[in-house]
């Protein structure tokens, strides 16, 4: 019997040795990190803290705690949904104040559904070793393709016409993804460099489409047309939930990415062209084919992205449509360890993050920049694991950590 | 008077390895003390203890009779201590006097960097030691024998008294390497002691003084040279007895499977590396390249392989011409590759060592079934060749980049070995290797060679290429000087070949024939 605790003990130690050792301790530390640093920068930033500081240490002390924990329930509540208020609403049995005390919850989900797609193409593209920057471009040039399908193309049965127009905007992104790739392959052009040019002209590209060709007619100001009923994504609750279905083909696709990077000879030569361009070649990969590819694949995805926003959410295209999530699946997908599992994970966190920001603005009038303040010092954490293993006193991880490699980076 | 140097009872232990055991080591002045043993067993280690870099567990060490507390590189330098390091700590864009002078800068009034002053101190060093060296180069374009010379001169710009030498012939050519032994020489004639780290015996029995032996941590023995062998040598580095010399049976050689034919193949800066080589490999025999670092085999290999366009002539495997097919056709028709550098065209050193042994057959059945990978048939797969090769690791799961470079090397054979080939490329297949392993990849090759594979081994090392072939063509500026029957091919033979000096055939009849009495007799 004495055996067994003490058995159990041992496991639970060599549990607790592994643990501390790993990377996702690190996550979760980072994030904590983030979030009470998030606190102190909010109690600091607002005047009560100050004057109650006047009165005396303790009393100050009190109201920073009292303004920090403040701004993370209106953070929760903003992101998640008021625990009082969904049970009062359950209680009462009507659906519209159901509905209205869960949509947070579910506006954070529709928040995420494009951090999901703009992520697994950064984390493809990273797996390849190439640093696709254009993943803004390509959502804009995705979400015009997209947005064009919608509307343009009439008479098709729902069926057929929303597949045809998340193709549409996948092929956008892909032919935006597919110039870099080309270059890249061809000439030896920085896909870094010629990315972040491909945004440009994808920006001024969908500015002019909105003022010109695009434009609907009927405004004075540059909008596309509404999309036809037939290529809505449908909603899955009444209003004012915007929870679309958006959100499971994303998480479809992150399965689709996993089986194709880990479960493919295709995924096998990405990875390896990724890890070791030159034993790569020695093994017989056409470096060429799978880099030209990978640009390909990885555009496709943040054009879904942009196809996701127009056809789930807007329902029609606007000038910056987008504002960053190309930029900030970049870092997501750092986050997120470049596996699609954990791209999920972290853009289920941008995506709350985001949307409670919102209402944490309105309650208790915290600026949103703090969410953007949040998630850049959870990311510094991330990427200097070493601090945090400071701060907590973890120890070296045993095994070398699978960093992310980025080769282009080295020229 | 008391030693230069005395390391007492030095023991480091780190978590779950005793990297270090009690270790005794006393250095003389004016000496070449070898500290000998395998890759791990704590040379480093221990040196990095004497350098500072760690904290001895126990342990005393006394420079010159008086005892020292080293707790950073800056005491052991102040001590008089300094290392060169087997992977230089240079800034590529600086000059040599940039680079020297960092961390110790000369300044004029006003923080001026004084570089004259330095560069002075420095051309005066470089006489003494006859180090040749322009303080006012910069590092990215001198060679890497003049960067090890450059990392020597940091340190007697520091007057370092102890110079230790992790593994500094590691990088070098046989030319800079007989170089570098001029220099320790004279360096030891201006009284300075250097411990020299090294695995490689033939390095230890032409130039230490003294000789200790390490292995698992502790001083397993000290010797001399003139009381020592190499044999002897090698069995206390390994524990074990070792057979330096390769069992070998007379070979039988059988038709042509590899041949190549006027081929002509340019450098990456255009020049021609490769020219007008021709030469033929049969079943069952090694054919030796022997040459000179940078006389064309890098390139030879990389045309043959397909990694590398040549520009003229033929390459033929099997009676198909494959000059200019796809490095995955070459391997298909029944080719194999060690390449030179493991870590760079070898192994993706990020994945486990399961796919690293199906880096080249992922697409083919049974490792995958169309575009499917199948992991089970991969893993099952690495566990057997894993034990069958004996890759010493935990698990086939982890990194290759945990391996050892014996053991990661042991990879890349297993994975070429265990494909029906008729064709094999080795190029510098023991390099930078233990004892235990080089002893392993030599049996493995000659094993091959008896299957009947046609092998054609490049290397710089002369005593593996003598050891292992049966004929052997000199390579000097890109083309075959000579093909020699390695039976009667000697050293001096091979070594006038190897500088680009063609003997007279009467010359030639005289050396082959002294080897032939030799074997007579």
């Amino acid at each position: 019997m004495e055996k067994t605790t003490e058995n159990k003990k041992k496991s639970l130690s060599i549990f607790w040795d592994e643990f501390s050792r790993s990377n996702f301790l690190v996550i979760i530390l980072a994030i904590f990190t983030g979030i009470l640093l998030g606190g102190v920068l909010v109690a600091i930033t607002t005047n009560e803290v100050y004057a109650a500081f006047r009165e005396s240490i303790w009393s100050g002390l009190g109201a920073a705690l009292r303004t920090a924990w403040n701004t993370y329930v209106a953070l929760f509540t903003g992101s998640v949904g008021n625990p009082e208020r969904i049970g009062l609403a359950f209680a009462s049995g009507d659906q519209l104040a159901i509905r209205r005390a869960i949509n947070p919850f579910f506006e954070s989900l529709v928040q995420s559904t494009p951090y999901i797609f703009g992520g697994l193409a950064v984390a493809l593209g990273f797996r390849a070793g190439l640093f696709n920057i254009g993943v803004e471009g390509q959502i804009f040039i995705g979400a015009a393709t997209g947005v064009w399908a919608g509307y343009a193309i009439i008479g098709l049965p729902t069926i057929i016409h929303i597949p045809l127009a998340m193709l549409f905007g996948a092929l956008g992104g892909a032919l935006w993804g597919f110039i870099p790739g080309l270059l890249k392959a061809k000439t030896g052009a920085h896909e870094v460099i010629t990315t972040i040019m491909m945004n440009y002209i994808a920006f001024r590209l969908v500015d002019w489409l909105l003022k010109f060709p695009m434009k609907d007619p009927n405004e004075f100001t540059p909008k596309t047309p509404w999309i036809l009923e037939t290529a809505k994504l449908p909603r899955l609750f009444d209003t004012p939930i915007r929870f679309h279905i958006g959100f499971f083909i994303a998480i479809l696709m992150a399965v689709v990415v996993y089986y194709l990077l880990f479960k493919t000879t295709w995924g096998f030569e990405l990875r390896m062209v990724g890890s070791n361009p030159n034993a790569a070649r020695y093994a017989g990969v056409k470096i060429t084919k799978t880099t030209i590819l990978a640009m390909v694949l990885s555009g496709a995805l943040a054009g879904m992205a942009g196809a996701n926003e127009v056809l789930g959410v807007n329902y029609r295209l606007l000038p910056a449509f987008s504002s960053g999530y190309g930029f900030d699946s970049i870092a997501l997908a750092l986050l997120g360890k470049t596996h699609p599992l954990g791209v999920i994970l972290s853009s289920l966190l941008f995506g709350f993050l985001r949307n409670g920001a919102r209402s944490m603005q309105l309650a208790v009038g915290v600026p949103i920049d703090i969410v953007s303040i949040l998630q850049a010092v959870i990311l510094a954490f991330i990427a200097a694991p070493a601090i945090i293993r400071t701060i907590y006193r973890l120890r070296e991880s045993k095994h070398k950590e699978d960093l992310v490699s980025l080769r282009s980076w080295k020229g | 008077m008391a030693p230069v140097l005395e390391l007492r009872g030095i023991t480091k232990r780190f978590p779950g390895v005793l990297a270090n055991d009690h270790i005794d080591l006393t250095v003389e002045k004016g000496e070449i003390h070898a500290l000998l043993g395998e890759n791990g067993a704590g040379k480093t280690t221990l040196m990095n203890i004497l350098y500072g870099l760690y904290h001895p567990d126990e342990g005393e060490i006394f420079v010159n009779g008086q005892k020292l507390e080293v707790r950073s590189p800056i005491d052991a330098i102040k001590s008089g201590v300094g290392m060169v390091h087997q992977h230089f700590m240079l800034v590529p864009v600086f000059t040599v006097t940039e680079n020297v002078m960092l961390g110790e800068e000369y300044v004029k009034a006003g923080g001026i960097l004084d570089r004259t002053k330095a560069a002075n101190k420095i051309r005066e060093i470089s006489n003494i030691y006859k180090l040749d060296i322009n303080p006012d180069a910069y590092i990215s374009d001198i060679p890497v024998g003049m960067q090890q010379r450059v990392e020597i001169i940091k340190l007697l710009f520091r007057e370092a008294d102890i110079l230790i030498m992790d593994e500094p012939t590691a990088v070098l050519t046989p030319q800079e390497v007989e170089e570098l032994f001029k220099i320790m020489h004279t360096m030891i004639e201006q009284g300075k002691s250097i411990i020299f780290i090294t695995h490689k015996l033939g390095e230890v029995m032409e130039i230490a003084d003294r000789i200790t032996v390490i292995r698992g941590g502790k001083v397993v023995g000290s010797t001399t040279p003139a009381e020592s062998d190499l044999n002897n040598l090698a069995s206390m580095m390994v524990g074990r007895d070792v057979n330096l010399e390769v069992e070998k049976s007379e070979s039988v050689p059988g038709e042509v499977v590899f041949e190549v034919e006027n081929l002509k193949v340019l450098d990456p800066l255009g020049a021609l590396a490769v020219n007008d080589m021709s030469f033929k490999v049969h079943a069952g025999e090694v054919l030796g390249i022997a040459g000179v670092q940078g006389n064309g085999q890098t390139e030879l290999v990389r045309a043959i392989t397909g990694l590398l366009q040549a520009v003229d002539g033929d390459v033929r495997l099997c009676g198909q011409n494959i000059t200019h097919l796809s490095p995955r056709k070459i391997t298909e028709i029944g080719s194999a590759h060690i390449p030179e550098d493991r870590q760079k065209d070898g192994l993706v050193l990020g994945f486990p060592i399961t796919d690293n042994l199906v880096l080249n057959t992922y697409y083919l059945e049974p490792n995958s079934k169309s575009i499917w990978i199948d992991q089970k048939s991969i893993n099952e797969n690495g566990r057997k060749l894993v034990q069958s090769f004996d890759i010493r690791t935990p698990s086939p799961f982890v990194p290759a980049s945990n391996l050892s470079g014996g053991n990661q090397q042991k990879v890349i054979v297993a994975r070429e070995f265990s494909r029906p080939i008729k064709f094999l490329v080795a190029s510098q297949p023991t390099r930078g290797l233990d004892v235990g392993s080089i002893e392993y990849i030599h049996k493995r090759l000659i094993e091959k060679r008896d299957e009947g594979c046609a092998i054609l081994l490049v290397s710089t090392e002369l005593d593996e290429i003598m050891q292992l072939s049966d004929r052997i063509a000199v390579v000097y500026r890109g083309k075959v000087l000579d093909i020699l029957d390695a039976k009667y091919a000697t050293k001096e033979m091979i070594g006038l070949l190897m500088a680009g000096i063609i003997p007279s055939e009467e010359e030639k009849q005289k050396l082959l024939t002294k080897k032939k009495q030799i074997l007579m007799t």
